[in-house]
């Protein structure tokens, strides 16, 4: 074994590893491998305090993406923006939860790739709006959720904005990661187009969009084959406060 | 003058202020001290972060975890309005209510494009370094003041239902910030140096489908690791991307560089250590499983890791 590699940190991974397996709360995880691999590594204490604290600062902006639009956001929910969405969805016929969140994957796969990435996320987006509206298709199709097949739609939901985005964004040619890659294949003296990484990534994009819309289409026929003989005569139309 | 990231950090920080006294006014929080004096924590972090000792920084995220990890954060009972009265509200502001919704993206994707020159003065409007961000923060604030405007009520409103959203999501709400601590100090500490030497050092790389499936693999292991991408690229790059498959099967490195990437990719869609995207929509969504959103993502992210290897496998020479 190369001896000028320190394998020791590796405690650390461990810890995660461990602790997620063991359902502890995940912060004190995370806290509790930084001091695993901190001793490890052989770093003293106040050395490693310093440390964390210095990246604790330097990674203040992480938040702000979930914390900055909260008030807005609960203030609409207070007032109805959730009925109101779940109304609009009720009135369309052909609205299915597993359609209606391909329109979304595709929306936002396609808004991600020109650079659009504001334009979902889960705090403005998929709370108040997107999964509202596909609980609601679903039950206008079938009456009222279990809430198991209720807490599936919003994972899906959830799910559905984060492959949009991931297979979305990368193929916008200023996105971060292209930038990245273009300064890493550089160091090692390769010379590409980031133009290239950009498109070389369109089949993996596409490929990302099939999937997923199976997947999709695949909670639709989870909701047909355990609702359907329940509750496709009865369509609920009260929900709507039109 | 310039709207910078340090106004936003001072915004956030007086909101995590009041969460923090409404907590600890509320009586209906069994654990009202802890919980204010977690979120009055993290409120010092973004009003005088860089002003205090990093050791003492440091210090206080180890006390955010404790408070944390032995229960300590829990959520008042929320006043909301009743069932009937909501649909009331509803039904009067009709499709009116999706205005403030649709103006905070709409904002921040105009703040990031059209505003992005303009300047005042020699100084530029918008901080460029933070561009991004900034843009959100005017959106936010747009999406927030017309919310007021529409709905009649006070700026005060909105604070106290921003508490009931951050209340709900509770200590999921620093998790992504902690994470990205531990990933720092995990390249402060050589963990991915170990982990290449692992993967590079006891599988034999000859084949050509071998090194493409390690690669590929590698990169979803790593970020699931890591619970970031751009941590494993440009260790898996490094070690097998540019020496292997470039040097020795003459592989497109753009080819190589992109699927390599979306291979990461999907290991983020499978770890919680990427808690901001799987972790903290799962608390928003208020699931009971909080792997809830990664068990939905895996029949997903597997096949797609596959069509990597396969992709990258057929088209790195064309």
């Amino acid at each position: 074994m190369d001896s000028s590699v320190n394998l020791w940190p590796l405690l650390g991974v461990a810890v995660v590893v461990a602790g997620f397996l063991l359902r502890a709360n995940p912060v004190l995880v995370a806290v509790a491998a930084c001091g695993v691999t901190g001793a490890a590594a052989a770093m003293p204490f106040v050395a490693l305090l310093e440390s964390l604290g210095n990246a604790f600062v330097k990674t203040r902006n992480l938040p702000l993406i979930l914390l900055l639009p909260v008030a807005a956001i609960g203030l609409l929910e207070r007032y109805g923006l959730r009925d109101r969405a779940q109304a609009a969805i009720a009135r369309v016929k052909s609205a299915t939860a597993g359609r209606l969140l391909i329109v979304y994957l595709f929306a936002r796969e396609s808004t991600a790739a020109l650079g659009l990435t504001s334009l979902g996320g889960h705090p403005n987006m998929v709370r108040p709006l997107v999964a509202p509206m596909a609980e609601a298709a679903a039950e206008a199709q079938y009456g009222p959720l279990p809430d198991r097949l209720r807490y599936r739609i919003r994972a899906m939901s959830a799910a559905t904005d984060n492959v949009g985005l991931f297979f979305g964004e990368d193929i916008f040619v200023a996105f971060g990661a292209i930038v990245l890659m273009h300064t890493i294949l550089q160091a090692e003296g390769i010379e590409v187009d980031p133009l290239h990484i950009a498109l070389w990534g369109i089949p993996t994009a596409i490929s990302a969009f099939i999937i997923h819309a199976w997947n999709l289409r695949r909670l639709d026929a989870q909701l047909r084959r355990e609702l359907g003989a329940a509750g496709a005569a009865t369509p609920v139309v009260e929900k709507g406060v039109a | 003058m310039t709207l910078t990231i340090d106004h936003l950090y001072i915004a956030v920080g007086l909101l995590l202020a009041s969460v923090a006294v409404m907590n600890l006014l509320d009586r209906s929080n069994p654990r009202r001290v802890t919980t204010a004096l977690f979120w009055g924590l993290y409120a010092t972090l973004y009003l005088a972060g860089e002003r205090i000792a990093p050791a003492w920084i440091g210090a206080l995220m180890i006390a955010m975890a404790l408070l944390a990890g032995f229960g300590g954060v829990r959520a008042g009972k929320p006043s909301v309005l009743s069932d009937e009265a909501r649909r009331a509200s509803a039904a009067r502001l009709g499709n009116r209510l999706f205005i403030p919704a649709l103006l905070l993206p709409l904002v921040t994707v105009l703040g990031a494009t059209v505003f992005k020159d303009v300047r005042i003065g020699a100084l530029p409007l918008l901080d460029p370094a933070h561009l991004t961000l900034v843009s959100l923060g005017c959106g936010a604030l747009a999406a927030l003041l017309s919310a007021c405007w529409l709905t009649r009520a006070t700026p005060l409103q909105g604070v106290r239902e921003a508490r009931r959203l951050i209340d709900a999501m509770s200590w999921a709400v620093v998790l992504p910030h902690v994470l990205a601590v531990l990933g720092l100090l995990f390249s402060e500490t050589g963990v991915g140096k170990a982990v290449a030497h692992l993967v590079t050092s006891y599988i034999g790389l000859e084949t050509r489908f071998i090194a493409v499936a390690v690669f590929c693999l590698g990169m979803a292991l790593f970020t699931i690791v890591m619970g970031n991408g751009f941590a494993a690229f440009p260790v898996m790059a490094g070690g097998v991307g540019i020496p292997v498959l470039v040097g020795v099967f003459g592989a497109n490195p753009a080819l190589m560089a992109a699927i390599g990437m979306f291979s990461a990719y999907c290991g983020t869609l499978m770890t919680p250590m990427a808690a901001n995207f799987n972790i903290v929509p799962a608390a928003l969504l208020e699931l009971p499983d909080k792997n809830a959103v990664i068990r939905a993502q895996i029949p997903t992210a597997l096949p797609l890791l596959v069509a990597n290897i396969f992709l990258l496998y057929f088209l790195m020479n064309l």
